[in-house]
């Protein structure tokens, strides 16, 4: 790929993650390129695997009902031929999980539950997860509040007020 | 036995205002913020500071510098280290080099440093010639001296480029200055190299010295700034003055610094000694963290401007108010010519109507009437909304 069209890309990409509302036309006019070219860019994008799924960040706990999060540690025996991805995989397909990942240091994978209440996650722990072959040993963590996400600050503080007009 | 005063006359304490404060008209930037003060809901794209807050690792810089009990003044110059690390930065980004024991000082804003180098060099009836539209400070701060500001006009049809001639035509056996202020606030206009040779040719010739404020070279948009003092033999012929305000978004820090032959820095350093003694401790100390390990995010808020420059201006033009392309800065100056509304007429209607507030070009001089100055320092979703009224604006026109 091209060294100026990669940059096209990337522009995008860049605009996307900070705003997955963004439209086409609100792009090519940041990046001062033809609507349709960014359309082009974004559909190849989405059809190769690159632009998985549009997302909103949502403050649950500005919410009554809000969610239990929790972050689990697990130790994992590695299998022959498939390493850890056989049983990340089938841990990765449950509903209850946001996200599985192959850590470095004292745990093999750090997985994020999301739940209704603590017990929710306590069973399906219990359940699920400790009782997979595989896993050895499991260690949950739950999240008690939670201060930035996605590179957004989610405790609020007054945004500092700049005089309505200076030189 | 003490005697009482009789008959006390009325004070008057206009009697005792120095002459040229007293005729010193009031900004006119005064009158329209007193206005967009008292609206809610209004866009403004009148600011003249970055949205942005100085980023974190400068603000820990200031604390961290705190608690260890860092108060006290610093040497008149400044900081030896903030010195250096400026001078470096000068020579990797225009490879002009500065001794930082005696061609540089670090000023309370870029601000101070504009006073600084007009007092340090004018005589009273020593004529400055000043391009306009131009930031508001300059003339004021001659006048101040007891000098002459001779504004020259810049136009559109050279996209606000100072142009040679027009020194030239305003140079009298007085002038002593040129003031360049590139990138340009209003208009967002940049000087090339062959514009800046151009100037050369009248500088030499008529002996000039060159005040350059510089404090928005970071933000250039095509290619990198040309310093005036970059081409040959210039400079020893001019003083820089830039600071961290615009690049860093560190306006309320107060950090400047102007470089320059060492007796001419030095000049300024006398005054200076005598009247701020040095800049703020905190502020150096943030400045320094900032020139050291500020570069990606400086970049990273370069880009965002960048991104807003061709939205909103590419916007103006399709909204109908033409633009020519600001290539610095963070400002469109948009013609409003066709619309048959003063500068100011336009700016006060929009306000009431739409709720944008724009600054009028008259308020930079009488060649900034018929345009408006529009900052893109503001979110993205704020430009956009500003793009909607105005277009709805003009279609009540």
């Amino acid at each position: 790929m091209d060294v100026v069209n990669t940059n096209f890309m990337n522009e995008i990409l860049e605009i996307l993650s900070e705003n997955a509302k963004a439209t086409s036309s609100e792009i090519a006019a940041l990046l001062g390129r033809p609507e349709a070219d960014v359309a082009r860019e974004i559909r190849e994008l989405e059809e190769s695997g690159v632009i998985r799924k549009y997302i909103t960040l949502v403050n649950w706990e500005k919410l009554d009902m809000s969610y239990v999060f929790a972050v689990l540690e697990l130790k994992v025996a590695l299998q022959r031929k498939t390493g850890y991805d056989a049983v990340a995989e089938r841990i990765a397909n449950f509903s209850e999980v946001e996200s599985v990942r192959l850590i470095s240091g004292d745990h093999d994978l750090s997985v994020t539950v999301r739940g209704k209440s603590m017990k929710d996650i306590a069973y399906f722990v219990a359940e699920r997860i400790a009782t997979l072959e595989g896993v050895q040993s499991t260690c949950t963590h739950f999240i008690l509040k939670s201060y930035k996400e996605h590179g957004v600050i989610l405790t609020e503080k007054q945004r500092p007020q700049r005089l309505v007009i200076t030189p | 036995m003490k005697q009482s005063l009789k008959n006390i006359p009325a004070w008057n304490a206009e009697r005792h205002l120095n002459q040229v404060v007293k005729a010193m008209p009031p900004s006119g930037i005064r009158k329209f913020f007193d206005l967009v003060n008292e609206m809610k809901g209004a866009i403004s794209l009148g600011v003249g500071e970055p949205d942005f807050v100085t980023p974190w690792h400068v603000r820990e810089a200031c604390i961290y510098s705190l608690e260890s009990g860092n108060t006290h003044y610093t040497s008149n110059k400044g900081m030896p280290e903030l010195r250096e690390v400026i001078c470096e930065s000068v020579r990797s980004d225009h490879g002009l080099d500065y001794d930082p024991a005696e061609e540089i000082l670090i000023t309370t804003g870029v601000s101070e440093a504009v006073d600084l180098a007009f007092r340090a060099t004018l005589n009273p009836g020593d004529e400055a010639i000043v391009p306009e539209p131009c930031y508001v400070a300059y003339t004021p701060d001659i006048l101040l001296t007891g000098g002459v500001a001779k504004t020259v006009p810049t136009r559109l049809e050279d996209e606000f480029r100072l142009q040679s001639e027009d020194v030239a035509a305003a140079v009298t056996d007085r002038t002593r200055v040129l003031l360049l202020s590139y990138p340009n606030n209003p208009t967002g206009a940049i000087m090339t190299r062959s514009d800046l040779e151009d100037l050369a040719n009248v500088v030499v010739e008529n002996d000039l010295l060159v005040i350059s404020d510089e404090v928005y070279a970071k933000l250039t948009y095509s290619g990198s700034h040309v310093s005036f003092a970059q081409l040959e033999g210039m400079q020893e012929r001019t003083v820089i003055l830039n600071g961290l305000s615009k690049s860093h978004a560190m306006t309320g820090w107060r950090v400047g610094y102007a470089l320059g032959d060492p007796a001419l820095v030095g000049a300024m350093t006398k005054v200076h000694q005598y009247t701020m003694l040095s800049a703020p401790t905190m502020a150096q100390v943030a400045a320094i963290e900032a020139m050291q390990r500020g570069e990606e995010e400086m970049l990273h808020m370069k880009h965002e401007y960048d991104l807003r420059r061709r939205m909103f201006v590419s916007g103006l033009n399709r909204i109908g108010l033409d633009c020519f392309e600001p290539r610095g800065a963070f400002y469109a100056f948009p013609s409003v010519k066709t619309w048959g509304l003063s500068s100011e007429e336009f700016a006060q209607r929009l306000l009431k109507e739409q709720k944008v507030a724009v600054v009028p070009g008259s308020v930079f001089g009488p060649s900034g009437e018929g345009f408006l100055r529009c900052s893109y320092a503001t979110s993205r979703g704020e430009l956009i909304e500003a793009l909607d009224r105005i277009e709805t604006f003009l279609t009540s026109l």
